[in-house]
């Protein structure tokens, strides 16, 4: 029971890491970046080359896929969804799946659809906690998610940065007047969620140590899910559907059914919107007659 | 018995008050203001009348039935119509389509004659045309019923809204600052033209204005309304005269 | 009167919109029939037939009603599946395959649509992103009910289960679902010339609607939801009419795709499946019904034209790039200054026609 519940909230604490990717972008751009979850996948493949190819030590690896990930979010805003700032949501969205079927095949074409063993970074071993035992993966996991979660609460309220991006998403045409460079905000918080996805990529393959070109697509569209049932655009609110949805799954798979773990965990979220139609820690607006 | 009759009507936004004991009885064929300064509780009266937000108190009868807790649709099937404060056309349709979705519930055939383009289905839409292409006369818009309402003219978009209400064949019409945005000549051919309407189409008109001497011009009886209550009410000449009045127009 | 020249006209274009359809298809068919069609070519007509009405009905949803759905492909799949389990328990009473297919059609978009009114009642309150989610959710949720779907058929009837098969068939009797691992053997009843006739009434209907008091209800709670109901329509009611009918045809196309292979299976109906249409809407032009007939052939032909001159490997990265080449240029000023030059050219003429009258 115990055991679950960790698992549970490792599990959760991934899709939370990737949750605030979604939120973040969400929040500031008004856009679902349905690319996000392949950019797992390339953050994934980058730490595996490091160190399976290039024989670097774990930590080189991560940093490495941090740094093409931040790089790789970056240079898709700028040049995908920039020019569509003023565009139909939609075709915003239609091309943030374009960008997500353009890398899944670009990683089909340079690794091929062979699944790559991922040697965990964490190393195999566990925590001996009374009668508990827990992989190291899994405690890494957890406090890798905390941290992040302490360090974005920070980011977002403390300094000017953070400030911008909270203004940027209340009212970019405001914020412009006040002198905030709008442009800039968006890039920073795509390299942030994007910085975050790469993490997420490695510690997902730790866990679950199978590699594709569409490791990414499941646990990207969790992850959405999860932003959407913590009221997407809310920070809190993605850490706690993430961890939620992660418990969930879990549970569900362990004592339901394993076979239809996927759909209890999305009847969730639907009952919760119908209960609460813009999340748990969501806003809701209401229209102005 | 009065057409409309509002009794001690009441609305609460968490703790604010924006309507408070408003009281109103509209006779048949009138012609009547609701005048007040901004954020008065105008416009919040209106959305009550239609079922928009449910007041918290009060009651609201049209031709001596309740019409409190039913749905904006539902009231205008009652025979309430209204135009609003910010333009709300169907703005992708064409004029002429946008009156026609206003005799959805007048002049109607099933979802089978819908989908196969059989039985009453073209007697019935040539019908429409015909009474659409007639409203749209009324206000000169005829000659642009292709147009999609988005590109009209500001002016004539206030008009398609007046053409479209006017369609469910109200009992009773709101209209919610007709001449907001027009200029002096528009506004004086609009009040014209709402005259006119009275009597062509018969029916009861209440519009929110918040220049008097605009509404005093056509209105027989005006309702004043500030912080959301009943400041005063009789013909334009007593209301005007009435100092409480005045001090709440110019600030005192 | 103008207004009649008007309307004559836009009566003339569908004749010719039509018109085209149907040279398309003789074509197609002449080519099949003088084996001027590759064969892998030959072998996507009724995809492609499927793909187009897939397309058509999202459009209903996305376009006319203004609702994001990222769920399309679980009507499909309840429409595949219902159509199998029809045509599989009349092999033997109806022998004309034409005929059991129109019926199993019939029968998946009843099904469809009663799926269609499940999802889109608790769907339907929500707003925006939210509403996309959920039928996102719904339409895995749908995938993942059929992939541990059994379903047999003996001389006592049909047989059905959840998550383990908890029946035994009688001597003679077959599955005809067997969860993860779908259905095999499937009697391959579907034609171009089903699709093709398939894809005209899916037309004529939807056209039919959208120039209709129904249609234009639907219309109108897309364009103000508030002044729709201001003017007496129900707008939920219209949004799940929407919704169902636009649901009903894709379990309609779900058959037709289905009864084309010899294997289904429900991974086949994901969410990628109901992306792919999705993508088919919007290029095609949201609203525009003839814009999505003609993206989503296009766009299926595009990645076996991308094989057909060598370039097999590198076709569905081009085609991701055409794809955000293509949003990219949709919504750039060069294609707004394109416009606008072919406006004022328009207006030119205009103006000297009047002149000359």
């Amino acid at each position: 029971m115990i055991n679950y519940l960790i698992t549970g909230i490792s599990l959760g604490s991934i899709y939370a890491i990737i949750a605030l990717g979604y939120t973040m972008v969400y929040g500031i751009a008004k856009m679902l970046n349905f690319a996000h979850g392949d950019v797992i996948m390339v953050g994934g493949y980058m730490s595996f080359c490091a160190t399976a190819y290039l024989g670097w030590s774990p930590f080189m690896g991560i940093l490495l896929a941090i740094v093409v990930c931040t790089a790789l979010g970056v240079v898709v805003e700028r040049l995908a969804y920039k020019p569509l700032r003023n565009a139909p949501a939609l075709a915003v969205l239609i091309t943030a799946i374009g960008v997500s079927y353009f890398l899944q095949n670009a990683a089909l074409l340079l690794w091929t659809s062979n699944p790559k063993t991922f040697t965990s970074v964490v190393g195999d071993g566990s925590v001996q906690l009374g009668t508990l035992q827990i992989p190291y993966v899994t405690v890494v996991t957890i406090l890798v998610c905390l941290i992040i979660m302490i360090g974005l609460t920070l980011f977002t309220n403390k300094t000017k940065m953070g400030t911008a991006m909270r203004a940027v998403s209340e009212d970019k045409g405001a914020a412009q007047l006040m002198g905030i460079n709008v442009n800039t905000t968006i890039s920073i918080t795509f390299a942030i969620g994007s910085g975050l996805a790469a993490i997420a990529g490695v510690l997902l393959c730790s866990a679950y140590p199978m590699l594709t070109p569409t490791t990414g697509s499941m646990p990207g569209i969790k992850a959405f899910t999860a932003a959407v049932f913590g009221g997407i655009g809310s920070i809190p609110g993605a850490m706690l559907g993430g961890i939620l949805l992660g418990i969930i799954e879990i549970f569900s798979k362990a004592y339901i059914s394993m076979e239809l773990s996927d759909a209890i965990v999305f009847a969730v979220l639907i009952i919760v919107l119908l209960v609460k139609p813009s999340g748990l820690l969501g806003k809701s607006v209401r229209e102005k007659v | 018995m009065a057409l409309l009759e509002v009794t001690d009507l009441g609305i609460s936004f968490g703790g604010l008050r924006a309507v408070d004991e408003l009281n109103m009885c509209i006779e048949k064929g009138a012609l009547v203001g609701l005048i007040g300064p901004n954020g008065a509780g105008k416009t919040t009266a209106f959305n009550m009348l239609t079922g928009v937000y449910r007041p918290t108190d009060g009651g609201i009868r049209l031709d001596g039935e309740n019409i409190v807790g039913k749905k904006p649709h539902e009231i205008c099937k009652m025979g309430i119509a209204r135009t609003f404060q910010n333009i709300r056309l169907f703005d992708k349709l064409s004029v002429l389509d946008n009156v026609k979705v206003g005799f959805h519930n007048d002049i109607t055939y099933t979802l089978p004659e819908s989908l196969f383009h059989i039985g009453s289905y073209h007697k019935k839409e040539k019908m429409m045309d015909e009474k659409a292409m007639e409203i749209l006369k009324v206000f000169d818009l005829d000659g642009q019923w292709d147009y999609k309402a988005a590109n009209l003219p500001y002016g004539k978009q206030r008009k398609l809204e007046i053409s479209r209400a006017l369609a469910t064949e109200p009992k009773l019409l709101l209209l919610d600052e007709p001449a907001a945005g027009m200029n002096p000549n528009e506004t004086a051919e609009l009040m014209e033209t709402i005259e006119l309407v009275r009597k062509e189409f018969d029916v009861t008109v209440l519009l929110i204005e918040h220049d008097m001497k605009l509404v005093s011009g056509i209105c027989e009886y005006l309702y004043v309304l500030n912080f959301g209550r009943l400041l005063a009410e009789g013909t334009p000449s007593e209301v005007l005269s009435n100092p409480e009045v005045v001090t709440a127009y110019l600030g005192g | 009167m103008n207004m009649i020249k008007k309307l004559m006209k836009t009566r003339k274009d569908s004749v010719i919109a039509f018109s085209i359809v149907i040279v398309a298809y003789i074509v197609m068919q002449s080519l099949v029939m003088t084996g001027g069609l590759s064969r892998s070519l030959s072998g996507m007509l009724v995809p492609v037939c499927a793909y187009i009405v897939m397309a058509v009905s999202l459009n209903l949803t996305v376009g006319i009603l203004g609702e994001l759905s990222l769920g399309h492909a679980g009507f499909m799949s309840v429409g595949a599946f219902s159509g199998i389990v029809v045509t599989t328990a009349l092999a033997d009473s109806i022998p004309s395959p034409m005929l059991r297919l129109a019926i199993a059609m019939v029968v998946a978009a009843v099904f469809a649509a009663i799926a269609g009114v499940i999802v889109g009642v608790p769907v339907l309150r929500l707003k925006g992103d939210y509403l996309a989610i959920v039928t996102l959710a719904f339409g895995e949720i749908i995938r993942n009910i059929v992939n541990v779907l059994y379903i047999g058929l003996d001389d006592r009837g049909l047989h059905f289960s959840l998550v383990k098969q908890n029946f035994v068939l009688n001597e003679g009797g077959e599955m005809i679902i067997s969860g993860p691992v779908g259905v095999s053997g499937i009697d391959k009843i579907s034609t171009f010339t089903a699709g093709f006739v398939l894809i005209l009434v899916t037309l004529f209907v939807i056209l039919n609607l959208i120039n209709s008091r129904h249609g234009r209800a639907i219309m109108a709670v897309r364009d103000n939801r508030i002044a729709a109901d201001s003017v007496g329509v129900s707008t939920n009611q219209f949004k799940l009419m929407a919704f169902v009918i636009s649901a009903a045809f894709a379990g309609m196309a779900g058959t037709l795709y289905a009864m084309n292979y010899s294997t289904v299976t429900a991974a086949k109906f994901d969410f990628n499946m109901s992306i792919l249409v999705l993508v088919f809407v919007v290029l095609g032009g949201l609203g525009n019904i003839w814009g999505s007939v003609v993206a989503a052939a296009l766009l299926t032909v595009l990645p076996e034209f991308l094989r057909a001159i060598n370039l097999n490997d590198y076709r569905m990265l081009i085609y991701s790039i055409l794809l955000i080449a293509m949003m990219l240029f949709n919504n750039s000023s060069i294609k707004q200054r394109l416009l606008e030059r072919r406006r004022v050219k328009k207006d030119l003429k205009a103006e000297q026609r009047k002149g000359v009258a």
